[in-house]
């Protein structure tokens, strides 16, 4: 195993200078180090993981429901599955970190216009619902097993692998009821919340010990890749989390 | 009631590059200066955890809170138009240095056509365009703004190579040698030469060695850590308003800085302004900045806004074409394609600007006789750091979820690359800013109204360029081409471009702008208008040279101005 190296992030903007900043017009702390200088220092800086970053247990911040969790789920798995590349989105952690994020501002919308009236408008203007993304996923969950059990007579997670790939294409293309939103509304938002959830820093509870990156070749939160740059060959670098900065 | 404050001389309305432009150089001359900055404070030690693709490019961490202020937006005036909910076309920038601490740092000038367009266009093809398309020349030619190029260029520390043969005549260099050359940007050059083409490093406000610039700031030399598009830089390494305007307008002592101030008003007497009214967005508390001349700095949505609510300036008026206010707003059309190829490439490395373009259909450089449009559009290569969640391109045909999705994206991901243009956008009757008749910003005034569609000249460039960048990808070697397909309505969801102009534009006619060739308001004297909105068409590259530029052409004439009123021109 490779050492860790005391080089933390931090210490290493200091050193550097760089943490000065703006500063540096106020007075004489930034001294310019070449590149190549910084490329060597961080080669030490970051290095693998730190052990106290990878234990934290997962828990449901918003789902009380155990149908709609289990929902999320397999879905999320069928979107991404366990495959010969690696991990699928249930043991990336991708349905806790979709729920942790629904706990918080992404459910609210919080950076969203949401004031009203609400007009349905054309696809060009964008999304129109007054419902939040937390009320989205949550009665677009419902209607996911609504529509299984009219369909094929039990819930979503209940169902063989092609009939659930039925119901969420049915999902995909509009054609589940749902009430203030489109059922693909629904869908896309999903898709992209379990990509999230797979690629984000697992400091978010996806990406479990980086191996959604490890599987995509994505070094992660690295500082610099100035020695690397001009390289004509593939670099194979172990990924970084921000959790390792420190 | 609004507490009223001590006159200063200068209040600029945002504190970004155009701010904060105008308000070091007039710091700098003895001018007492103020600058409101609706957005917090921030330096670069706020950047610690900004490889965050999750919290800054996806969720947009340093872009504007559009629960407080949005736009809306129809596709034509019959149209109802609604509030664009969430951030997605284009990316509003918030905080201080605005967007220009989360550009690319792609650097450019337009070229001297652009500048004379109209001009032009009559000289070689005659009536080429219908009178819909409002083109017009911009009452200042490209020699007269090249000296403020030079010094934008010398402020942020441009890296870059003058090899283009189609460029404008420099008066110098660019200070810094360009960016690296990598072997992916070879694979461009090699298929860009292949198809007859003159590819070059584009240039870059990312700094490629340790730079002083002439005020005094400092640069590091770029990482090539790949976060700049979206982030802010936590080296120091890709200018912004933060470490080089701002600062140098702070050590004067001359600046003060008001973050969390919100302009809702620019306050007029007559054929004067007398200052501004703005509300602290935390305390909520209102104030009135008297000030000898203002200068609107915010971007080009905001400023347009506040001229519209002040009651500044004549509206423009679709049905008639008489007013300019809102007039001439355009964006760009962005056609691309995705090369998918055998080997791996380090793709994840990069910087915003490391790129590598031609400009062979870009202007007037290609003959357009035969062809149903003019101008055209740079076409290029960004190496600038692939991220995982946002970049999942696939093979046509391929799924967009599921195994078989799985497999390729992850293939992909470190085997594709993206080629696409900038396309310029000329002016069109209908396409226009206005106020809102139904929605409210969280201080009760109308949001902007954005009335915008592509137009047949768009479309038709949109397939032209199509063309030659599928020429370009598959010379480069890519064993298969996906294209981006040519839409008729603009959609504001998907993200195309930050490359929003217009509204506010300048001229040598008060007929045909809102402001003159120094950025003076025709109506008000003391008032100038500068930014983007400023472009009286769009050009076929990136705009913030051009908007450095003219920021220092309107602290020009600031300074002119404090020292003999009247009309600049």
């Amino acid at each position: 195993m490779s050492k860790k190296s005391d080089m933390t992030r931090r210490n290493f903007l200091k050193a550097t200078g760089v943490a000065a900043g703006a500063a540096a017009l106020s007075g004489s702390i930034l001294s310019v180090t070449t590149a190549e200088t910084h490329a060597a220092e961080m080669k030490h800086s970051a290095q693998l993981p730190s052990e106290n970053t990878r234990i934290s247990p997962k828990g449901k911040m918003f789902f009380t429901n155990e149908l709609e969790f289990a929902t999320l789920s397999e879905a999320s798995e069928r979107i991404f599955p366990k495959d010969e590349n690696g991990p699928g989105a249930k043991e990336l952690g991708v349905p806790f970190f979709i729920d942790n994020q629904l706990a918080g501002a992404y459910g609210y919308n919080a950076r969203e216009y949401m004031s009203g009236p609400f007009f349905k408008g054309a696809p060009t203007q964008g999304y129109q619902t007054p419902l939040p993304k937390r009320d989205i996923f949550s009665k677009g969950l419902s209607a996911l097993n609504s529509y299984s059990q009219m369909t094929f007579q039990k819930n979503f997670p209940e169902l063989k692998d092609a009939d659930k790939d039925v119901i969420l294409k049915m999902c995909e293309s509009g054609a589940i009821p749902t009430e203030g939103f489109t059922s693909a509304y629904f869908f896309s938002l999903l898709r992209g919340a379990v990509l999230a959830g797979v690629y984000a820093d697992p400091i978010y509870s996806g990406n479990s010990n980086m191996n959604g990156w490890r599987m995509k070749q994505y070094p992660g939160a690295q500082m610099s890749y100035f020695d690397i740059i001009k390289s004509r060959n593939f670099e194979k670098i172990e990924p970084v989390s921000l959790a390792d900065m420190y | 009631m609004a507490a009223e404050l001590k006159k200063v001389n200068v209040v600029t309305v945002g504190v970004g590059f155009t701010g904060g432009i105008v308000a070091s150089e007039c710091a700098k001359a003895g001018l007492s200066v103020v600058g409101l900055e609706r957005g917090g404070y921030r330096t670069v030690e706020d950047f610690m955890e900004i490889h965050d693709e999750w919290r800054y490019a996806v969720n947009y961490g340093l872009m504007q809170d559009l629960s407080k202020e949005t736009i809306t937006f129809r596709n034509d005036r019959n149209m109802k138009a609604l509030p664009m909910r969430k951030l997605g076309s284009f990316l509003l920038g918030d905080g201080l240095g605005g967007a220009g601490v989360h550009w690319n740092g792609l650097n450019f000038r337009f070229f001297p056509y652009d500048f004379k367009i109209k001009t032009m266009t009559k000289e070689r093809y005659g009536s080429k365009l219908s009178g819909d398309y409002l083109i017009q020349d911009w009452g200042l030619s490209y020699e007269q703004l090249e000296p403020y190029y030079t010094k934008f260029e010398n402020i942020i520390g441009v890296s870059g190579e003058s090899v283009s043969p189609f460029d404008g005549k420099r008066s110098s260099p660019y200070p810094l040698p360009p960016l690296v050359k990598t072997s992916v940007m070879e694979i461009f050059e090699n298929g860009a030469k292949k198809s007859g083409c003159h590819p070059y490093v584009l240039p870059a406000g990312i700094a490629s060695q340790a730079y002083t610039n002439p005020d005094g700031a400092e640069l590091n030399p770029c990482e090539y850590c790949g976060y700049c598009e979206r982030f802010g830089c936590e080296y120091n390494a890709k200018a912004s308003p933060i470490n080089t305007v701002i600062p140098v307008a702070q050590k004067t002592g001359n600046f003060e800085l008001r973050c969390n101030a919100n302009v809702v008003e620019v306050l007029k007497k007559g054929n004067m302004v007398t200052g501004v009214r703005y509300i602290n967005t935390l305390t909520l508390e209102e104030f009135i900045q008297p000030a000898d001349v203002v200068v609107l700095g915010s971007y080009v949505m905001n400023n347009a806004k506040l001229l519209m609510v002040s009651g500044i300036g004549e509206m423009y008026d679709p049905m008639t074409g008489k007013g300019t206010l809102g007039k001439n707003y355009c964006y760009q059309i962005t056609p691309g394609a995705t090369g998918f190829f055998d080997d791996q490439m380090n793709l994840f490395a990069g910087a915003g600007a490391l790129a590598i373009g031609v400009d062979d259909f870009n202007g007037d450089n290609f003959d357009h006789s035969g062809l149903n449009f003019i101008h055209g559009g740079l076409i290029s290569m960004l190496q600038s750091g692939k991220r995982p969640i946002e970049t999942n391109a696939v093979p046509a045909g391929t799924p967009s979820w599921g195994a078989a999705f799985k497999k390729a994206s992850i293939n992909s991901f470190t085997r594709s690359l993206g080629v696409g243009a900038q396309g310029a956008s000329m002016p069109h009757r209908e396409n226009y800013l206005s106020l809102d008749d139904t929605y409210k910003d969280a201080y009760g005034l109308p949001l902007l109204r954005m009335t915008y569609n592509f137009t047949e000249q768009d479309r038709a460039m949109f397939d032209f360029l199509t063309g030659k960048i599928d020429m370009i990808v598959k010379n480069m070697g890519a064993k298969s081409v996906g294209l981006k397909s040519n839409s008729k309505d603009y959609n504001i969801v998907p993200y195309q471009t930050t490359h929003n102009t217009g509204g506010t534009i300048m001229g040598s006619d008060p007929e045909e702008s809102v402001v003159n060739t120094y950025l003076q308001h025709w109506d008000a004297e003391n008032l100038f208008v500068v930014g983007a909105g400023n472009f009286p068409h769009n050009g076929g590259c990136n705009p913030t040279g051009t908007v450095g530029a003219l920021a220092y052409r309107c602290a020009d004439g600031v300074l002119k101005y404090s020292k003999k009123s009247g009309s600049l021109v």
